[in-house]
């Protein structure tokens, strides 16, 4: 799962990519701008002007942390899974979203950035990651409703990720978006199941959707006319579709799902516009979305302070397989001098 | 006592401890692939526990379920070898809490794993046809489970000099444990005698020359053992069992009545 729509620049003092000397020679600039008018990909030996790299690196880092991040929230319930298959399908789900930070890690890497700076970016709290992760998940609905929703959302704003410009974080976004379904499926059929259940189950879910429904609404990120790293976007072929468009894409698929599910959503101002042929919905709070994203939300300590404590907790192991791996080489050479 | 199902659900009880154990490490290992392996691990040991649950409901009958061995028994209930439901630190009372210490967990897996790697290939011949196979299926996954732990041990062992004395201390403590693998039960004595289990006693030999090899290669000395002998496999646990029951069973026992 993943994120809103990268339009947050991480904090200032970040060099997760070296400037390189400029060469925005105007022969490379006219090839380029030609493949991409052509709706052409760039692969990594490919000139690319600095500016196109260094938003892929913020975009795909980003998308990283937020998976490796986001498996801390739903995490929380592998322990207390209330069935061994629940517990299975929820272990397998959270471990696709580390894997999905594998190999976005490994896209971003193309672009000449390792893991540890990436790493290092967000450790400092100096990148960004989906706020989305920064709100507790309080009983075991929410974990169907991340599913359900905040997954929703997620392939909404992944799918056209897929046609991406850059080639290998295209080809990765393809597999995550077939992965990222899935999860959405389990999700949902989770929710129905319990809305088969007792009152108290139904009563679950229900307050699971009034907390997670504005937040993921605010996963598509800021209305268009306040999204300045849009339009370059746009005109990159890094971003396909306008945030205010995905976000009604996503209000119009889901509250016919709400309806099966048998859940209200909670806007009294949802309802069907028959002139613009798309469901009207209230106002989202952009201060509290802005106030999280800015670190002042529920979670926003934990998630680093326990990304971090892992990371640290982590570094005698890592520092072992080095020296272990060294110790192999050396042992080699001696054999064969 | 019934000799199938209560040896059935000491390795069921086995798969299920430690794959919540191991299932402690996701999202907090150490580093990105590892977080993705001890889950993979857990996924096994948990698929494991689910197909051996559900042939004892099956051979129990009535209302029984995978969800009901799993979720509505108590301490004494599980029949667990100790060592697998030792949290993942240094030896600490039932209520302290230490940090996740990657050198238990791998140490643990390896001595587990190195046993089940030679119980279940035993057990593809067991006499219970069901119970065959899925130690047919179970051996495959161990073999990875083995090797996984394996490398991790030598790499601690013969890393850094702090992690050699991490891994030694790890295996100091849990050493001990693997007593109780070679004690007398009468779960195990019955199901022997019923052609469905396997002595452990004839493992035994092939459990310390897999144990001797790899400490050696890891540069770890494997510690004497002696006195205490545990009894999980009888329902007697260490403090931490309760522990983790009562975070594993809480939701489910919430909500008796929950369809999930």
């Amino acid at each position: 799962m993943y994120t809103q729509s990268f339009n947050v620049p991480d904090a200032p003092g970040g060099k997760t990519v070296p400037l390189a000397p400029s060469t925005e020679d105007p022969a490379l600039q006219a090839a380029f701008d030609a493949r991409i008018d052509a709706d052409g990909r760039i692969e990594p030996q490919d000139w690319m002007p600095e500016a196109y790299r260094r938003t892929l690196v913020r975009q795909i880092s980003q998308h990283a942390h937020s998976e490796i991040v986001g498996m801390l929230p739903e995490g929380n319930w592998i322990s207390r899974a209330p069935s061994l298959k629940r517990k299975a399908i929820l272990i397998a789900k959270v471990q696709d979203e580390g894997g999905h930070g594998l190999y976005l890690y490994s896209a971003a890497e193309t672009l000449g950035t390792s893991r540890d700076q990436m790493l290092e970016g967000l450790h400092s709290g100096r990148a960004k990651y989906s706020s989305i992760f920064n709100y507790p998940t309080l009983t075991w609905a929410d974990v169907g409703v991340i599913g359900w929703l905040v997954d929703g959302a997620a392939i909404m704003n992944q799918i056209p990720l897929c046609r991406c410009s850059y080639g290998p974080y295209a080809r990765a976004m393809v597999r995550v978006c077939k992965e990222e379904s899935f999860h959405q499926r389990q999700g949902y059929e989770a929710l129905l199941v319990m809305m088969q259940g007792t009152a108290e189950q139904k009563a679950m879910v229900q307050d699971a959707v009034n907390r997670w429904w504005w937040k993921c609404l605010a996963m598509f990120g800021p209305p268009d006319a306040d999204s300045p790293n849009s339009a370059q976007g746009m005109r990159w072929g890094i971003k396909r579709i306008s945030n205010d468009d995905l976000r009604q894409k996503f209000v119009d698929a889901t509250v016919p799902q709400a309806k099966v599910l048998g859940v209200t959503l909670p806007d009294p101002d949802l309802k069907w516009n028959e002139e613009r042929q798309h469901h009207d919905y209230g106002q989202i709070d952009w201060n509290e979305f802005w106030e999280t994203v800015n670190g002042n939300g529920p979670c926003n300590k934990e998630r680093l302070a326990t990304r971090v404590k892992a990371y640290n907790d982590g570094e005698w192991v890592r520092d072992a397989a080095l020296a272990h791996a060294r110790k192999q080489q050396q042992r080699k050479m001696k054999e064969a001098a | 006592m019934n000799a199938a199902t209560d040896y059935l659900l000491h390795l069921a009880d086995n798969a299920l401890v430690l794959g919540q154990r191991n299932a402690e490490w996701c999202g907090h290992g150490p580093i990105l692939e590892e977080d993705i392996a001890l889950s993979n691990v857990s996924l096994d040991l948990i698929g494991q526990a689910r197909l051996l649950y559900q042939l004892v409901a099956s051979l129990k009958g009535g209302n029984t379920t995978e969800d009901r061995l799993a979720y509505f028994r108590d301490t004494h209930e599980f029949r667990n070898y100790t060592l697998l439901e030792l949290p993942h630190h240094g030896p600490l009372s039932g209520y302290a809490h230490a940090s996740l210490d990657y050198g238990t967990t791998i140490v643990r897996n390896f001595l587990y794993s190195a046993l089940m790697a030679l119980l279940w290939e035993a057990l593809e011949k067991s006499a219970n046809a069901d119970l065959a196979a899925i130690a047919a299926k179970s051996l495959k996954e161990v073999r990875y489970h083995l090797r996984h732990s394996r490398d991790w041990l030598v790499r601690l062992g013969d890393g850094t000099d702090e992690s050699h004395i991490r891994a030694q201390a790890a295996l100091d403590h849990l050493f001990p444990y693997t007593q109780e693998f070679w004690a007398h039960s009468a779960v195990e004595s019955a199901a022997v005698a019923a052609g469905i289990g396997v002595d452990l006693a004839t493992l035994q030999a092939d459990w310390d020359a897999i144990v001797d090899a790899a400490l050696a290669e890891a540069t770890l000395v494997r510690p004497q053992v002696g006195g205490y002998v545990p009894e999980g496999k009888n329902g007697i646990h260490s403090e931490h069992l309760g522990f983790l029951l009562a975070e594993m069973q809480s939701l489910a026992r919430a909500h008796p009545n929950g369809s999930w």
